[in-house]
């Protein structure tokens, strides 16, 4: 290396060239690749409320994901404290997350109300209703999140016309221990939540996660996982919180009421 | 065009004889982050591999005019472009799976083997020598990686890329998987053994 490299002048001007070569190779390759990105979010996102639905169609590309979606999937959105429905706002476009950090559209959540850890919730969220071709109405699907071990859950849970019934549960975006925790996404443990029943009699939220295997004729008992305590934990508050007042449960009660 | 016995050194040199992990113990971190299923395994040692070839080849092109004072920031800086391009692609194109890697993509900046490579090489040798001993350091990082992601996922999971191949007990098989094996530390001691099985047919690399 000579000398001259070190002059103040030569360093700088090395250091300001290569931040913007540097610079216009990040941004043109973050604005490029954005719409492409913006795609894959939104298909995944169909693709996993069409999995909770057990609609998905039997060849996945994006372009059956699209159709399935825009035939049996009809997004509305849901006032959590009245239980009505919003109109007039775009549901398609609706972001809940974004809408839960906007202080004028969510409200913070006391340390007794947030059960899940999740700090703040919108005081609108999107639910998503799903119909068969010839249009007749198959289910609600509900999205939830809570605080695992070491990460937010999300899940979308399919609910019967009986705004009751468990249909689905489908957890799509988690970072919990792979074999431990994340077990939460092996299908043989998400088949055990079809056909339980939220709701006791008395309307209570009544989901539990038992420790070991659950009596199978049991309405509201799910096995917990073996090696993923907290986690089961973590699912048991986001349904905890997510079906109790706070969350659907008002417009599940007025579902039910009206079916 | 054959290549030069220089050439297949750097290039083939880093995967038994001069493992960045085994022997220079470097980039030991993320082995033990993503190593516990192939695919995200396999998507981290191309990601990896890519990086340090393309960030060796750059620094290797601009070395002379680099001034030694600012020398690591500038390597840094050239590091840190290519990862995100990286993981800008990997979020256009194999969505499932960055979503899986999250923040590991990232973390390439840190990992030391790019870091190492840019200074003990490519600040001394050609831009193409500089491009295969990144390719080969990456290589290197990747066979150990894979053999840790094997072991990890066939034991641990009873899978190979998520396809069983050992029948789980919890879905009506016979295998019990191995909890440990999915936990980080485990890849701790599958390193060691390896590095011991490594130095067991190759005597030189014993430290004395």
């Amino acid at each position: 290396m000579s000398k001259g490299n070190d002059s103040i002048s030569k360093t700088l001007t090395v250091v300001i060239s290569l931040c913007l070569v540097c610079a216009v190779i990040v941004a043109g390759s973050a604005v490029a690749l954005k719409p492409k990105q913006e795609q894959n979010r939104v298909l995944d996102k169909q693709k996993n409320i069409l999995i909770a639905a057990n609609l998905l169609p039997e060849t996945v590309t994006a372009q059956s994901i699209q159709q399935a979606y825009k035939t049996h999937i009809t997004a509305k959105i849901v006032d959590l404290d009245s239980g009505e429905y919003v109109e007039g706002v775009d549901a398609a476009n609706f972001d809940q997350r974004a809408s839960a950090k906007n202080p004028e559209t969510s409200i913070n959540l006391t340390g007794a109300q947030d059960v899940a850890s999740i700090k703040r919730r919108s005081n609108q969220a999107v639910v998503y209703l799903a119909k068969d071709d010839s249009g007749k109405f198959l289910s609600y699907i509900l999205p939830v999140h809570g605080y695992g071990l070491w990460s937010t859950m999300y899940a979308f849970v399919a609910v019967k016309p009986d705004a009751n019934t468990i249909i689905n549960l489908n957890y799509y975006e988690q970072g919990e221990t792979p074999g431990l925790g994340a077990e939460i996404e092996n299908p043989k443990w998400k088949s055990i939540w079809v056909g339980k029943k939220i709701y006791n009699d008395d309307g209570e939220m009544a989901i539990s996660i038992v420790k070991g295997e659950a009596p199978k004729e049991s309405e509201h008992k799910i096995d917990g996982l073996s090696g993923a305590t907290l986690t089961g934990n973590g699912v048991q508050y986001t349904f905890d919180f997510w079906m109790g007042e706070l969350g659907f449960k008002t417009y599940l009660e007025k579902q039910r009421q009206g079916a | 065009m054959a290549l030069s016995k220089e050439t297949k050194q750097v290039l083939f040199g880093p995967i038994l004889a001069n493992n960045p992990i085994a022997l220079q113990i470097l980039g030991v971190c993320s082995a033990l982050a993503v190593t516990s299923k192939m695919e995200t395994t396999v998507v981290m040692c191309l990601a990896l591999t890519v990086v340090t070839a393309f960030s060796s080849l750059f620094i290797s092109i601009i070395r002379n005019h680099i001034p030694s004072s600012v020398r690591i920031i500038v390597q840094m800086t050239i590091i840190a472009s290519l990862v995100i391009v990286v993981d800008q692609i990997l979020k256009a194109y194999a969505y499932d799976i960055a979503k899986q890697l999250s923040v590991f993509v990232g973390l390439i900046i840190t990992n030391c083997i790019v870091m190492g490579r840019a200074e003990a090489y490519a600040m001394k040798s050609p831009p193409f020598m500089s491009f295969l001993d990144g390719i080969g350091n990456g290589l290197g990082y990747s066979f150990v990686l894979l053999t840790v992601g094997i072991i990890r996922e066939l034991f641990g999971s009873g899978s190979l890329f998520g396809v069983e191949i050992l029948p789980l007990v919890a879905n009506g098989g016979w295998y019990q998987p191995m909890g440990l094996l999915l936990m980080p530390p485990s890849a701790f001691f599958i390193i060691g053994m390896f590095i011991w099985v490594l130095r067991t047919f190759r005597k030189e690399q014993v430290e004395k």
